[in-house]
């Protein structure tokens, strides 16, 4: 198939060091209509500087809310292979591993019904596969469950729950993201395919506090992996690292966040009760330092990339949590704070919006959380508590 | 009360309702389930089976919405 549109504005940017996206589009409409006319309608827009694109409205597959996203052209005329190109998210497996053999599945599955583009993987998580018509989604949608596939979360429902690689490919997983990612999904079926929310509702999953998922700056429920007791330390290999070149005081104990280590050249002294198990340290010697052995995850609500209003970091609402299946101590919590979302949320505030604007005691009281000193707002910022009227009375 | 005669009451709730305000999931349980006094999981129930039957549809507008689907 030749090219059907000239594209001198996306051509430059073929050029440089990096991989393009455009020359994989390029390599696409070889053999695919959707991806020529896709590329006709992006010169257009980098020309005229506006979006040719529309999306929502009235598409999906029969009994689901959620997986697909309507995108249409505003210029169908002049680009009628992109007149509809919507999106299909499918539900990615847990901690994103796949054998050789199913990502071909999927290919091939896109080959067949789609523009040949995806996206692996969208921010949320899940495998986008990008551009098809109305008419392929029952189809597309019958094939992949036909092998096992599910769509993932899309509109005001819970999106797809992703997680780090856990204790798959990890030493530092604190709980089995993998497995805990995999029951909620399980668990919550209903609201990740019919949307019943306010708005959306993300669940990340980290294994530790280096946060490889990024979940506390952008899920609405952060579960984080953290430990209780003390860091072991092996002062022989700490030893071993400062004879190999590390600096230690400035490179581990300057940089600890509570100030909580001292390094005197010979042995390295932790005071435990000040570390917030931010990991630095761990991470830095692997060789040297462990996390404490009674292991578990802290919870936090609230995050959000700025979409409607301002990006909001997670808050802390359950400091620490045995984290082993059948999980129901979680999913009770999840229930009762989803109950008060729906309670009180508007239309499009993410749960992380309604406690800011109600107040975290209101959202405690309703939810039946005990205030704790350790429920802190931001990382290094203060905790604080809170008190109700008979309280300060006495 | 009776599943079909609680879809009947969801399905006119939504036809009513088109073209004034668009109606979610979570406003035809709380109206249907407070109107008539049933519980919201079987109001959850009957509304599934009109969504599954593509009696009503989801729709996306900045958020997701129980719709009556267009007529071709």
């Amino acid at each position: 198939m030749s090219q059907k549109h000239e594209t001198p504005l996306l051509d430059e940017l073929e050029k440089g060091a990096f991989p393009s996206f455009v020359k994989e589009i390029k390599r696409a409409a070889e053999h695919s209509e959707y991806a020529q006319d896709l590329l006709g309608q992006l010169e257009l827009s980098y020309k005229e500087k506006v979006t040719h694109w529309k999306h929502g409205g009235i598409v999906g597959v029969r009994g689901y809310g959620a997986g697909v996203i309507g995108r249409y052209s505003d210029v169908p005329d002049k680009f009628p292979g992109v007149a509809h190109f919507h999106t299909v998210r499918v539900n990615q497996p847990a901690g994103f591993f796949y054998t050789t053999d199913a990502l071909r599945e999927i290919c091939d599955i896109w080959d067949k019904y789609g523009s040949r583009l995806t996206n692996m993987h969208g921010s949320t998580g899940d495998i986008i596969l990008l551009g098809t018509k109305t008419e392929n989604l029952e189809p597309v949608f019958a094939e992949l469950s036909s092998r096992g596939w599910d769509l993932g979360g899309s509109g005001s429902a819970v999106r797809t729950p992703s997680c780090c690689v856990g204790p798959a490919r990890c030493e530092w997983s604190c709980y089995d993201t993998l497995e805990l990612t995999y029951q909620i999904t399980q668990r919550f079926q209903d609201e990740l395919h019919r949307p019943m929310f306010p708005y959306k509702f993300k669940f990340k999953m980290a294994g530790c506090a280096v946060d490889c998922i990024a979940s506390i700056a952008r899920a609405d429920m952060s579960i984080i992996g953290t430990w209780k007791g003390n860091i072991q330390i092996d002062q022989e290999e700490v030893r071993n690292y400062a004879k190999n070149g590390m600096d230690i005081q400035a490179e581990i104990v300057d940089m600890c966040p509570t100030g909580c280590m001292s390094w005197d050249g010979n042995e390295l002294k932790i005071n435990d009760e000040d570390c917030n198990r931010c990991m630095h340290c761990i991470a830095k010697m692997t060789k040297a330092l462990r996390q404490g052995e009674e292991k578990g995850a802290t919870i936090l609500l609230g995050s959000k990339a700025p979409i409607v209003t301002g990006a909001l970091m997670s808050w802390v609402i359950v400091p620490f949590i045995k984290l082993e299946p059948p999980y129901e101590e979680l999913f009770d919590l999840v229930e009762r704070i989803w109950e008060f979302w729906d309670e009180h949320g508007k239309n499009r505030e993410r749960v992380g919006e309604l406690i800011e604007r109600m107040g975290f005691p209101v959202f405690l009281k309703e939810t039946g959380l005990e205030p704790h000193p350790a429920m802190v707002k931001e990382p290094r910022r203060d905790p604080f508590f809170f008190w109700s009227e008979e309280d300060i009375e006495k | 009360m009776e599943k079909e005669e609680l879809k009947k009451i969801i399905y006119e709730l939504v036809e009513k309702s088109m073209g004034k305000k668009k109606l979610k999931q979570s406003d035809i349980l709380k109206k249907v389930s407070k109107d008539h006094g049933v519980d919201k999981q079987e109001v959850k129930a009957a509304l599934r089976e009109l969504l599954d039957s593509g009696q009503l549809i989801f729709t996306y507008f900045g958020g997701s919405y129980v719709e009556i689907p267009p007529k071709e």
